[in-house]
């Protein structure tokens, strides 16, 4: 196991890869916590704990389930909805849940509106632009996903989550693989079963985080 | 992510049944065929439910694209033509993989390096394509007979590298070289090496599975990035902003899609291994005299071991048989008794030496050599005097044979 860890930015210029730091993506059943292998259920726990702990806790969900290209991935839009209004009804006072689509990762002239929307290739704008300190990606295709964690984790401090259909990503703090409806309304579960156990990082008036 | 439905147990149009892989591969009947490895190339093709293959001529790699021109003929490849040159060809078989087909072609020597553009740009758009690369010589003065410069060329391209010894491994590293380079969390252009003509046209015994056996169909639907739409990137990457503007973001991106393609070469390492069962193969590697080479130098150095026995030498043998990924710490592990390390090489920059050098501590202990190149066999005599000679044993020059 390698000695490296995935943890919040921001960590360099340019930081490695995690893979290529020997952080290897978890078998299924497994998920990984800033790259050490860990059973699903704890992921659940630490990944709904992170969400109730931000002052912006953010989804981000990709083009393979904000298209209803299939039956499940409508399924899985619902889902997601689902455990966005979940999280909204278990935060408190100060927090402020997000819901940031990434329909496509067309590049958008003259600019994209980062208040609105996330691109894969300038997802520090919108993290900076929300002051979002903790997001999960969802539907996202992997190598996309992969581009806009590591970037992420180089020039920001927020805490990332990868609810990935396939393998999983090793440049995610915290990634589960094989997602599905059943993973993410456990996540679900797990936001209301937590809330009110946690206490919450509130943003101060200059932006910062208490 | 896609909704399918496995097709597992289902049969295509020529009557072939999908069959789950690892089951074809390691429990199915072997039927003992006597095959050139061109030959089984296109046995290998005919199993792997291939959509699109496209050829070029080069030799020696056109007896086996006109054998899978005849596959097309018997209607086991959806798609065959010819490219009207290397660089064409591979610019095509990335047009078929952004499309969503398995695509296979073939290259050697001087046309592997006329399409090298194609290489790293295959493996930026994560298109898994596997390319078979029968080497031979590529510099002037022209040789058509095997030579592995081009391996080195191709190793820092971002695509997978194995390098096959014998056509038995040609033929199952054909179809679990799918398996692996289609991944979702790997999706990368494959390149399977071997030495041309002491490979593809020495007849051998090869086990084969039925052929009324197939690999399921590729399913584009698990790319890590999106089926073919001219808008989104990798297409069209000349309008993606992040190589149209000069900001720091914009080399970020660039930078970070680098990293990723490496990334995904690592990620490729435990389906590799439990694929091909380990990168490297190995015998007796606690003596003191290690030989480690890929290809046919395992070949040749397996039989100077044979040899030296005979004198009282004992020595061991590395078997590398990915090059990417690089099994950096099996082969650290594997020489960590050794007192001297030969890599005996059919080329003339030593590329596997200086990479081994590059890997394990005390690199002083790797002799690159013997090597030849041209088109030269390597008589495993010369393997035999190249370790006594390092060794302080007296032998006899080989210079003189053939003359």
């Amino acid at each position: 196991m390698s000695q490296y860890r995935v943890l919040p930015g921001p960590e360099h210029f340019l930081p490695p890869a995690a893979a290529s730091m020997g952080v290897y993506l978890p078998n299924p059943g497994e998920a990984h916590i800033n790259g050490v292998i860990a059973s699903e259920e704890k992921a659940y726990e630490e990944a709904a704990r992170q969400f109730l702990m931000a002052s912006v806790p953010t989804i981000f969900p990709g083009p393979l389930v904000l298209w209803a290209w299939n039956e499940k991935a409508a399924k899985k839009a619902t889902a997601i909805r689902h455990l966005y209004n979940t999280l909204k009804e278990c935060v408190q006072p100060g927090q402020r849940p997000m819901l940031i689509p990434m329909p496509d990762y067309r590049p958008k002239y003259p600019k994209i509106n980062p208040e609105v929307e996330i691109n894969p290739n300038h997802p520090n704008l919108t993290i900076w632009h929300n002051k979002i300190d903790c997001c999960m990606f969802v539907g996202v295709h992997c190598h996309q996903a992969n581009l806009s964690l590591k970037i992420i984790r180089g020039g920001t401090s927020c805490y990332t989550i990868a609810m990935c259909a396939q393998a999983g990503h090793e440049d995610a703090m915290l990634s589960f693989r094989d997602a599905s409806v059943e993973k993410i309304m456990t996540l679900a579960d797990w936001v209301k079963k937590l809330k009110g156990t946690v206490k919450p990082r509130l943003t101060t008036k200059s932006g910062a985080t208490s | 992510m896609a909704e399918t439905k496995s097709v597992i147990g289902t049969q295509n149009k020529k009557g072939q049944t999908f069959t789950d892989p690892w089951k074809m591969l390691h429990d199915a009947p072997r039927t003992p065929s006597f095959f050139t490895g061109s030959e089984v190339i296109k046995e290998a093709v005919r199993r792997a439910s291939c959509d699109v293959m496209i050829a070029y001529p080069i030799t020696p790699q056109s007896e086996a694209a006109a054998l899978i021109g005849e596959l097309f003929a018997e209607g086991y490849i959806g798609d065959y033509f010819r490219g009207e040159s290397e660089f064409a060809v591979m610019s095509q078989c990335a047009g078929a993989a952004f499309g969503g087909a398995r695509v296979f072609t073939t290259t050697a020597g001087p046309g592997t390096m006329r399409a090298m553009e194609n290489f790293p740009m295959w493996a930026g758009a994560r298109l898994p394509i596997q390319m078979i690369v029968t080497c031979r010589g590529i510099n002037s003065p022209l040789s058509i007979q095997p030579d592995t410069l081009e391996i080195a060329y191709l190793l820092n391209t971002g695509m997978l590298v194995w390098h096959a010894e014998t056509a038995q491994d040609f033929f199952d590293w054909i179809l679990k070289g799918y398996m692996v380079s289609e991944e979702p969390d790997v999706h990368l252009p494959l390149a399977l090496c071997c030495d041309g003509f002491f490979v593809t046209h020495t007849k051998d015994v090869v086990n084969l599975t039925p052929t009324d056996m197939c690999l399921p169909p590729y399913d584009p639907y698990r790319s890590p990035v999106p089926c073919m739409d001219m808008e989104c990137p990798p297409v069209r990457m000349m309008r993606d902003p992040f190589v149209m503007k000069s900001n720091y973001i914009s080399y970020a991106t660039h930078a970070s899609w680098q990293q990723e393609i490496w990334a995904a070469v690592e990620r490729s390492r435990k389906h590799s291994i439990h694929w091909l069962n380990g990168l490297i193969d190995t015998e007796n590697t606690d003596q003191e005299i290690l030989i480690v080479a890929s290809g046919t130098a395992v070949s040749q150095g397996r039989e100077a071991i044979r040899l030296l026995e005979d004198e009282g030498v004992r020595c061991g043998l590395v078997k590398v048989k990915t090059l990417r990924p690089w099994p950096e710490e099996e082969i650290r592990e594997a020489t960590k008794n050794a007192k001297h390390i030969f890599v005996p090489e059919f080329n003339v920059t030593g590329w596997l030496a200086k990479e081994i050098r590059a890997t394990i501590p005390n690199p002083h202990r790797v002799h690159a050599g013997p090597h030849v190149c041209g088109g030269m066999t390597m008589p495993p005599e010369i393997i035999v005097q190249e370790i006594k000679t390092a060794l302080g044993m007296k032998s006899f020059s080989l210079a003189g044979r053939g003359s």
